[in-house]
């Protein structure tokens, strides 16, 4: 079991950890307290054009080998201590840094490709060195612990940002180390999951064959890295992307209309080895959308609501209806279709 | 020098009406009436425990047993052995032996088991929740490109022919020539109504298996029999041989006593003339000649049909198989050392090519490697015993299995490997318009159809058990695959972990 919450304010406006933080705290019962964290779109805008990378290092040897190769590879703007605060329920075990950082010129063109390698290269050659987010204007938060504790340590309620996201854990398949809590995050991409992704090893070694490498211990990594590459890459819409990830079964695609029938047809073909099979509930954003989604047979709860500004997902009814008390209808997403919130800005 | 029987026939005189039927049914001609003394003879030299005369004796009196090996026991000189000598010092030639390979190597299916939910991820159960296994097999794009107007979303890329299987079963090749027309026809039914498809095998397709044909892949092998436009056009895929499990690198041989009018006339060859299959197609010596047949295939049949290659499993399977994919085959068939024959020589079959396990695992990486698995399927045959042993070979890497000694075996077949000798008892490996009698199509579809029922309903069992409810989840998912017994490097080919990892 684990708990689920997002918030997107869909006009961009920032709002403080708080509401997050308390989306959190109404699903105490589903987390076990061996993982916690936050993810938050739009805290960093005076760097709003660097990577911000959120790092956790085991020891001064791993930062400064990991400094050495950042040098090596891009140009640092900023680099501060993630500020933390010193509490009883969970002691600090890793130095935890940001870096505020640029692609030299060069690798412009291929900048995203450019920082995966980046990424990877730390997380995979860097003993001690774990890369928690890397995106723009946005951060990951986490640690072994519950979330009330894990947002106290990393003093979330003082941020700003208009999109969040927030996980607390009850691990029963990966061990509890920091970098094992959620969210999981490559550059804009951040995931929270609750379930168990039982076509991993299919949904891996397909994500290999274009280049990614899955490292971290964890299924979640293959949802995040499977949406950069429909997304992003292949330039699939998110509805498309869902229907590749959680397809209809075939006897409800043979009555869809010609056209349609054709279209899923093809998807469930070509995307035959992205489908993600298992009992799940996921919440992926990037900075510009919020998308849920439960697997084919839907065997993890997520629901969700709007209010005027904005849209809610969360495992549980009481977690929206606690902060959220003008919602128009709240309703519980069929199995395998996705909820798709917007940025209505730019 | 004779040999010692190898098996005793054991009647039970009591039981025993001397109706004579046994006299009929066995083809090998064991149970003899002597007319002057008024009783059945037994010749046990001849049996070959088929167990016909068995299963027909209407008061079940008779039983076959193995003779205890005759020969003073050695280890090394094993019975088989000095056999084998024996004969070979008696006639000079070559052991033909039918079936697969008999000799004792590791079988990795049974080295191999599959995983299971418990508690944190709920297994599925088949008979509540719809499970999937329909498959497709051919080229894949690598990815949709979409044309995205305003209102609606239309597909640019269009996908090249799929063969579509409601279950990744299919039945194997077997020729008309080394099966009956009852055999094929058997399959053909059972393939059309299961959804699957089966193989033509390299003899042409009768003309009553035509109304069959939207489920038959035609093959193309180097004899070239039968190979006509019509043949390519009602056929719905078609395979190129180059090899079989059986017998890797060497050719085939239908003798000319086999070749009866309706064998003549669909492989369009004199009636009595042998029918050599080369060891090389005489036009393909390299890739690019492949390639280009390949290519010719495509064009006679205006790129309507999948086009797949079939190999041997060699030692150098992957590179091979990349090769036929690049070359632009829409799958490849890897034929373990296990496939059955109905003729090969004894040294081939039993000491040539690899296992299948090992192959698929070879070739599903390397085409991963080579950034080209999507391109072409990657269809397993040869000695798939089970429906674990396809699960298997799917999370191994395999997209879909061929079956041929089991869809045999289904129609009434006993392994007693005499295949070759065109004598069938159950009127499967023969010509002989009496025996061929005793297998009626509609009956062998029934059975033939309802293995794939029964097999994919127990697929539909362990995909639940895994939690997975659509076959794709399965493929190439080495990760729900655990090894026991295995060395460490066999592991690290296979992909797979030791089980308590
Ligand atoms: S029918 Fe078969 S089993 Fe029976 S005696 Fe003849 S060869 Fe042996
Ligand atoms: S097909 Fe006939 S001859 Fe061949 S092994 Fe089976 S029963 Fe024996």
């Amino acid at each position: 079991m684990c708990g689920l919450a997002g918030i997107l304010n869909r006009y961009g406006k920032r709002i403080s950890g708080n509401k997050i933080i308390t989306m959190a705290n109404m699903m105490e019962p589903r987390y076990d307290g061996r993982g916690g964290g936050f993810a938050a779109y739009g805290i960093y805008p005076q760097h709003r054009d660097c990577y911000a990378l959120h790092i956790y290092f085991d020891n001064e040897d791993a930062k400064e080998l990991t400094e050495e190769f950042l040098k090596e590879h891009v140009l640092i703007v900023k680099d501060e201590e993630i500020p933390t605060r010193k509490i009883k329920e969970i002691p600090k075990r890793y130095i935890t840094w940001r870096y505020f950082v640029e692609v030299p010129e060069k690798f412009k063109n291929n900048e995203h490709d450019y920082m995966i390698s980046v990424v990877m290269g730390i997380n995979d050659g860097i003993e001690g060195a774990y890369v928690i987010s890397s995106g723009k204007n946005m951060g990951v938060f986490k640690a072994t612990g519950m979330p009330r504790d894990v947002a106290r340590l990393f003093k979330v309620e003082k941020y700003k940002g208009y999109l969040w996201l927030a996980h607390g854990r009850f691990p029963t398949n990966t061990p509890g180390w920091w970098g094992g809590a959620h969210p999981f995050n490559i550059l804009d991409w951040s995931v929270v999951h609750n379930g168990e992704i039982s076509s991993y090893g299919t949904n891996m070694r397909y994500l290999e064959m274009h280049g990614y490498k899955c490292r971290l211990l964890t299924d979640t990594e293959v949802v995040a890295y499977l949406f950069d590459l429909l997304v992003r890459r292949h330039r699939l819409p998110y509805e498309l992307a869902a229907v590749a990830l959680t397809p209809p079964f075939w006897k409800h695609i043979e009555k869809m209309p010609p056209e349609k029938k054709k279209l899923y047809t093809y998807i469930r073909m070509t995307y035959a080895p992205a489908m993600l099979n298992g009992p799940f509930a996921i919440i992926v954003a990037n900075s510009t959308t919020m998308i849920g989604l439960n697997d084919r047979i839907k065997l993890r709860p997520l629901v969700t609501a709007k209010d005027d500004e904005f849209t809610y997902i969360a495992s549980e009814e009481a977690a929206i209806r606690e902060v959220a008390p003008n919602i128009e209808e709240l309703f519980a997403p069929k199995a395998g279709v996705p909820v798709i919130a917007k940025l209505e800005v730019d | 020098m004779g040999f010692p029987p190898e098996f005793k026939v054991v009647v039970d005189k009591e039981k025993c009406i001397m109706c004579r039927r046994c006299t009929i049914e066995c083809p090998y001609g064991v149970h003899v009436w002597d007319e002057k003394k008024k009783t059945i003879i037994r010749k046990e030299e001849n049996c070959v425990a088929c167990q016909r005369c068995v299963f027909t004796c209407p008061t079940k009196a008779i039983q076959i047993e193995v003779r205890p090996p005759a020969y003073s026991p050695h280890p090394v000189w094993t019975e088989k052995v000095r056999r084998d000598i024996r004969l070979q010092a008696e006639t000079g030639s070559v052991l033909l032996v039918a079936m697969g390979n008999e000799e004792p190597y590791r079988r990795y299916f049974d080295h191999l088991v599959i995983d299971a939910c418990q508690v944190t991820n709920p297994s599925i159960d088949p008979l509540r929740e719809p499970i999937e296994l329909r498959t497709y097999l051919g080229a894949k794009p690598d990815y949709l490109e979409l044309e995205e107007s305003y209102s609606d979303i239309k597909l640019k890329t269009e996908l090249t022919p799929n063969l579509k299987l409601e279950t990744p079963i299919m039945f194997a090749h077997m020729s008309y020539g080394s099966i009956s027309l009852e055999a094929q026809k058997s399959l053909a039914m059972a393939a059309k109504e299961m959804g699957t498809y089966m193989g033509s095998g390299e003899g042409g397709l009768h003309k009553d298996l035509y109304p069959y044909a939207d489920h038959i892949i035609v093959q193309v092998a180097s004899g070239r029999f039968a190979v006509h436009e019509e043949y390519l056009k009602v056929g719905a895929a078609i395979e190129i041989k180059i090899g079989q499990g059986a017998k890797p690198g060497i050719g085939g041989h239908l003798p000319g006593k086999k070749v009866t009018e309706e064998i003549s006339q669909t492989r369009m060859i004199p009636v009595g003339s042998d029918a050599i299959s080369p060891a090389p197609h005489h036009d393909i010596y390299s890739i690019e000649d492949l390639s280009r047949l390949i290519y010719a295939l495509k064009e006679a049949t205006r790129y309507k049909k999948p086009v797949f290659v079939k190999i041997a499993a060699v030692h150098n399977v992957a590179s091979i198989a990349v090769g036929i994919i690049r070359a632009g085959a829409d799958g490849v068939v890897l034929d373990g050392f296990t496939a059955g024959t109905g003729a090969a020589p004894q040294v081939i079959r039993d000491h040539l090519g690899i296992p299948i396990e090992v192959a698929i695992a070879a070739v599903d990486q390397r085409l991963r490697e080579e950034r080209i698995r999507n391109r072409g399927s990657i269809i397993a045959s040869g000695g798939i015993r089970s429906s674990a042993d396809v699960a298997k070979a799917i999370a191994l890497g395999a997209d879909a299995v061929y079956i041929g000694t089991a869809a045999l075996i289904a129609l009434g077949c006993t392994v007693c490997k005499q295949c070759h000798r065109g004598k069938c008892a159950w009127g499967i490996a023969t010509q002989d318009p009496k025996l061929r009698k005793r297998l009626k199509p509609e009956e062998g579809a029934r059975r033939a159809a309802n293995l794939l029922r029964a097999w994919s309903f127990e697929l539909k069992e362990i995909l639940g058990a895994l939690g997975l409810n659509s076959i794709e989840s399965l493929r190439g998912n080495r990760d729900r695959l655990r090894g026991i017994g295995l060395t460490e490097v066999e592991l690290e080919v296979l992909g797979v972990k030791p089980a308590g990892r």
